[in-house]
């Protein structure tokens, strides 16, 4: 390691490619990072400094008809995300606001690290993941070299998809400069189920009921009480108890319609309270921002799983853990919070899910957590070895967030 | 003659030819291998089938292992090998070279587990797109990607090439539908990616793999997502007197919020053999023709297609037709589907996979007819009018070489013009032997070289596939 460099955030791609090139020269790894909002997630990079794309910003196209946004990778979300409101769209796959648990606070992501997490919100089981909604890319790679991938338009095959490679990547690839994303528009009306009092299990089953419909369902979420009471809506506050919720968004005919078939078919669980379009607006809005979770020290948890194992997990994981549970994608993604242990309860998070399947990121940790405990999830060898050489083929010095997923990588 | 290179085939690798093939029968003596020169002949072209080579020798695998095997005896000698699937490539993607082997994965067809609670099914890669949904149906699930040879593409052949469909307006492509893969490397490395919970840890190899047209892997299974069947669909007709009432048309669908499962676009020549073909009831006075098909209850596609109506009014259709019927709706899916099979009948002709902006459609439609008169030839286009993915056929003389290679020199143009209008070269047909020498309009020689370097994180020998997807380097191969 030689020079250190402080915080830079040059304001051009070249001026970046620039940077990049010297440090690679130089020998000096860097942290890259987007507007800083999950900078404290993953590992401990060993860096002579922090390169930011916060100078690379600003809509370059826009077109509601064609479905398709380009944005410089360091615009902020809410910028986007205000400008397609204006236009009756969204970004489908609802991303998380992850600062909003952490240092950073709520609504400081870029559009950037957005891609760069993939970390996708409620809607991921009816739309698919951020992944699913990058069309194309711009991109710095670990030599400064400025290359592209994808485009513009929704269907492209010309190429391998180094795009997508992106998505969940955390920087450790190349630093995106320019993003193109599929948009699609706002749904006219969403309503949401509250079913009140269900156990993990039977709120699995009922989950996986609701989605064994034609119904399009875009959310499906369990909290048990101690979360459901940090929602602000009275619905989930009052009753001190678990609550299931279920979300149906389309024209007003399709969400009334759907809305009825679907009480019919949970007759079992209980069916209480409908929230109309501006309370389940809120409450999906509190579930993007974690809310439950939020202003806590306590390690965060988010893992894939398989929903059909999902309650089998979690009570392995409470034989020896103290943990609060929200499941999510109708128990596909569970968010756990555990007490403060030395390893965030790694050890026996880790141990469960190689039991039973899936995988676990530690969201939120002290550094020294963090800095002892594998926060993204082991790789096989095989595949690490994979990881290795693909990060080979875009850093092969090893100057973008080393260490930041994996131990050398 | 055609235009398009071969690479240079390696003659020691050809001298080796029987010795090669008693390797092989020793080292997998379950595998069928095809080593008779009719046999082998079977499988010189695919889809396009202007281009043909005659491989070493074909294997038929029936699991993972014999795979993992066959590639690593490759791997360690140094022979190409052709990965495929039904063959039905459109742009020489399984086009066998003379000193490679093929390895075909269609005997490995066989849904391993249809798992209703995950929505999910796990599937060996051989089996064909329709077998899936087939498979899944009694369930009331459908696998959404279906490209128009989906009767006897295989999966595997899908993920190579990140097929679409008519449907994936509402449903996405190939990779928007996997969850997870097993792919045997090289090397006979055998790799797990994802499985039954959604985003797999790590790099998104599953998005990496898919689309990279056999040159990283053979994937010989799948974990596909499953999505319940609507309650119903129907399509309506809508007839426009000129293509950019057509496309406007389109436009103001989409900014009404309504996303339909199917925009499919056909221009007068294309209607007429259709409509004779398959007696659809295609209006045979209009220039251009959607059918745009929504999914739902009754009364929410009623209310649906009503909407839609009323938008197109504004764009002066000169016919709109609500199928009133399962006959009307089948029939009018039987036409679009038909589609290449009836052109097919009428003339041979080259199927271009171009995309470009929706907005850009007016422009790009009239200079393809430009093109086209330019070189002599009649056009006829077809295409899905949601995602701009363009299909014009070139109406052609195959038996002519002068005219193959007119037509090669038209498609080019054609493509270029995609790729200045903001799109790309193919949108769902892969690059293959056909567009690989067009890759530079598109991408830099830095954008191509980062390419290639991914693939040979996966392949450092470039074995897999090859002389396919980037032009042939300058110099000797390896």
């Amino acid at each position: 390691m030689s020079i250190r460099f402080g915080f830079r955030s040059p304001q051009s791609p070249e001026e970046l490619s620039d940077l990049v090139a010297g440090s690679v020269s130089a020998k000096t790894p860097f942290e890259v990072r987007g507007r800083g909002s999950k900078h404290e997630v993953g590992r401990a990079v060993q860096a002579g400094g922090v390169v930011s794309t916060e100078g690379l910003s600003g809509i370059s196209l826009y077109e509601p008809t064609e479905l398709v946004l380009s944005a410089q990778s360091g615009t902020p979300l809410a910028e986007i995300e205000q400008v397609l409101a204006d236009h009756d769209q969204e970004l489908a796959f609802e991303p998380v606001d992850v600062g909003a648990v952490l240092d950073s606070g709520p609504a400081q992501a870029s559009i950037g690290g957005v891609f760069a997490s993939n970390i996708s919100g409620s809607r991921r089981i009816r739309a698919g993941a951020a992944r699913d909604h990058l069309l194309g890319i711009k991109a710095i790679n670990g030599l400064g070299e400025s290359f592209k991938s994808g485009g513009r338009v929704m269907k492209n095959v010309t190429g391998y998809d180094l795009a997508r490679a992106f998505a969940g990547s955390w920087g450790t690839l190349g630093i995106m400069t320019e993003v193109t994303m599929k948009v699609l528009p706002r749904a006219k009306e969403v309503r949401t189920l509250l079913c009140y009092g269900q156990t993990d299990q039977s709120a699995l089953e009922a989950m996986a009921l609701s989605l064994d419909t034609p119904f399009e369902v875009s959310g499906a979420l369990h909290l048990e009480a101690a979360l459901a009471a940090g929602f602000s809506d009275l619905s989930l506050t009052r009753g001190l108890t678990p609550v299931t919720a279920i979300r149906i968004e389309n024209f007003s005919n399709s969400v009334r319609y759907r809305m009825a078939r679907l009480k019919e078919k949970l007759a079992a669980y209980g069916p209480g309270d409908e929230l109309d379009a501006a309370r389940s607006r809120l409450f999906w809005q509190e579930v993007r921002e974690l809310k439950p979770f939020q202003n806590s020290k306590r390690p965060l948890w988010r893992i894939s799983t398989a929903p059909s194992r999902a309650a089998k997990l979690i009570a392995a994981i409470r034989r020896s853990l103290d943990i609060r549970v929200m499941y999510d994608w109708a128990g596909g993604l569970i968010w756990l919070d555990t007490d403060l242990t030395t390893d965030a309860g790694a050890v026996e998070i880790r141990r469960a899910l190689s039991e039973i399947g899936g995988h676990a990121t530690l969201i939120r940790a002290e550094p020294a957590t963090r800095a002892s405990v594998d926060v993204f999830q082991p790789l096989e060898p095989s595949l690490l070895a994979l990881t290795g050489r693909l990060k080979a083929a875009f850093d092969p010095a090893g100057i973008l967030n080393p260490g930041r997923m994996y131990p050398g990588i | 003659m055609s235009l398009i290179e071969l690479p240079k085939p390696d003659q020691s690798v050809l001298s080796r030819r029987d010795e090669i093939i008693k390797d092989l029968r020793k080292l997998v003596p379950e595998t069928p291998l095809i080593a008779d020169a009719q046999g082998r002949r079977t499988y010189e072209s695919d889809a396009l089938s202007a281009y043909r080579g005659v491989p070493l020798a074909v294997l038929l695998p029936g699991t993972t292992e014999e795979v993992s095997k066959i590639l690593r005896y490759c791997h360690q000698h140094r022979i190409k090998v052709v990965p495929r699937g039904a063959g039905t490539s459109l742009c020489g993607g399984a086009l066998p070279l003379q000193d490679s082997i093929v390895l075909g994965i269609s005997r490995m067809n066989r849904v391993l587990e249809i798992d209703p609670i995950n929505r999910i099914a796990r599937v060996e890669a051989g089996i064909t797109n329709i077998g899936i949904s087939q498979a899944v149906a009694f369930q009331g699930f459908f696998y959404a990607p279906d490209p128009s040879s989906q009767l006897a593409c295989t999966l595997a052949g899908n993920i190579a090439t990140n097929a679409g469909g008519a449907h994936c307006l509402k449903y996405g492509v190939t990779v928007n539908n996997l969850q997870g893969l097993r792919i045997v490397l090289m090397d006979g490395e055998i790799l797990d990616i994802g499985g039954d919970y959604l985003d797999a840890q790590g790099y998104d190899f599953l998005s990496l793999i898919t689309g990279s047209e056999g040159q990283f892997g053979v994937v010989t299974e799948a974990t596909v997502k499953l999505i319940k069947q609507p309650e119903g669909a129907r399509p309506m007709l809508l007839g426009f007197g000129s293509a950019d009432a057509a496309g406007a048309c389109v436009a103001g669908i989409i900014a009404a919020g309504i996303i339909p499962v199917a925009i499919e676009f056909m221009d007068r020549p294309a209607i007429h053999v259709c409509e004779t073909f398959a007696h659809a009831g295609y209006p045979l006075d209009v220039e251009a023709l959607l059918i745009v098909e929504v999914d739902g209850a009754e009364e929410e596609i009623d209310a649906l297609l009503e909407t839609i109506a009323e938008i197109a009014e504004r764009f002066r259709p000169l016919v709109m037709k609500i199928s009133q019927s399962e006959a009307e709706s089948a029939a009018i899916w039987k036409g679009r589907k038909a589609a290449f099979g009836a052109m097919g009948q009428i003339s041979d002709y080259y199927c271009m996979d171009g995309v470009i902006p929706l907005s850009k459609l007016p422009k790009a439609l009239s200079e393809i007819s430009r093109i086209c008169k330019q070189y002599h030839f009649d056009v006829a286009n077809i295409f899905h009018a949601g995602d701009g993915n363009l299909h014009p056929l070139i109406l052609y003389n195959a038996n002519d070489p002068v005219e193959l290679e007119r037509a090669e020199l038209c498609g080019a143009e054609i493509l270029k013009l995609c790729v200045e209008l903001g799109g790309c070269l193919t949108g769902e047909h892969g690059v293959g032997i056909e567009k690989r020498d067009l890759m530079p309009l598109q991408f830099s020689p830095i954008d191509l070289a980062q390419q290639k370097r991914v693939r040979a994180a996966f392949d450092p020998l470039s074995l897999l596939n090859p002389g396919k997807v980037f032009p042939l380097e300058e110099g000797p191969p390896l």
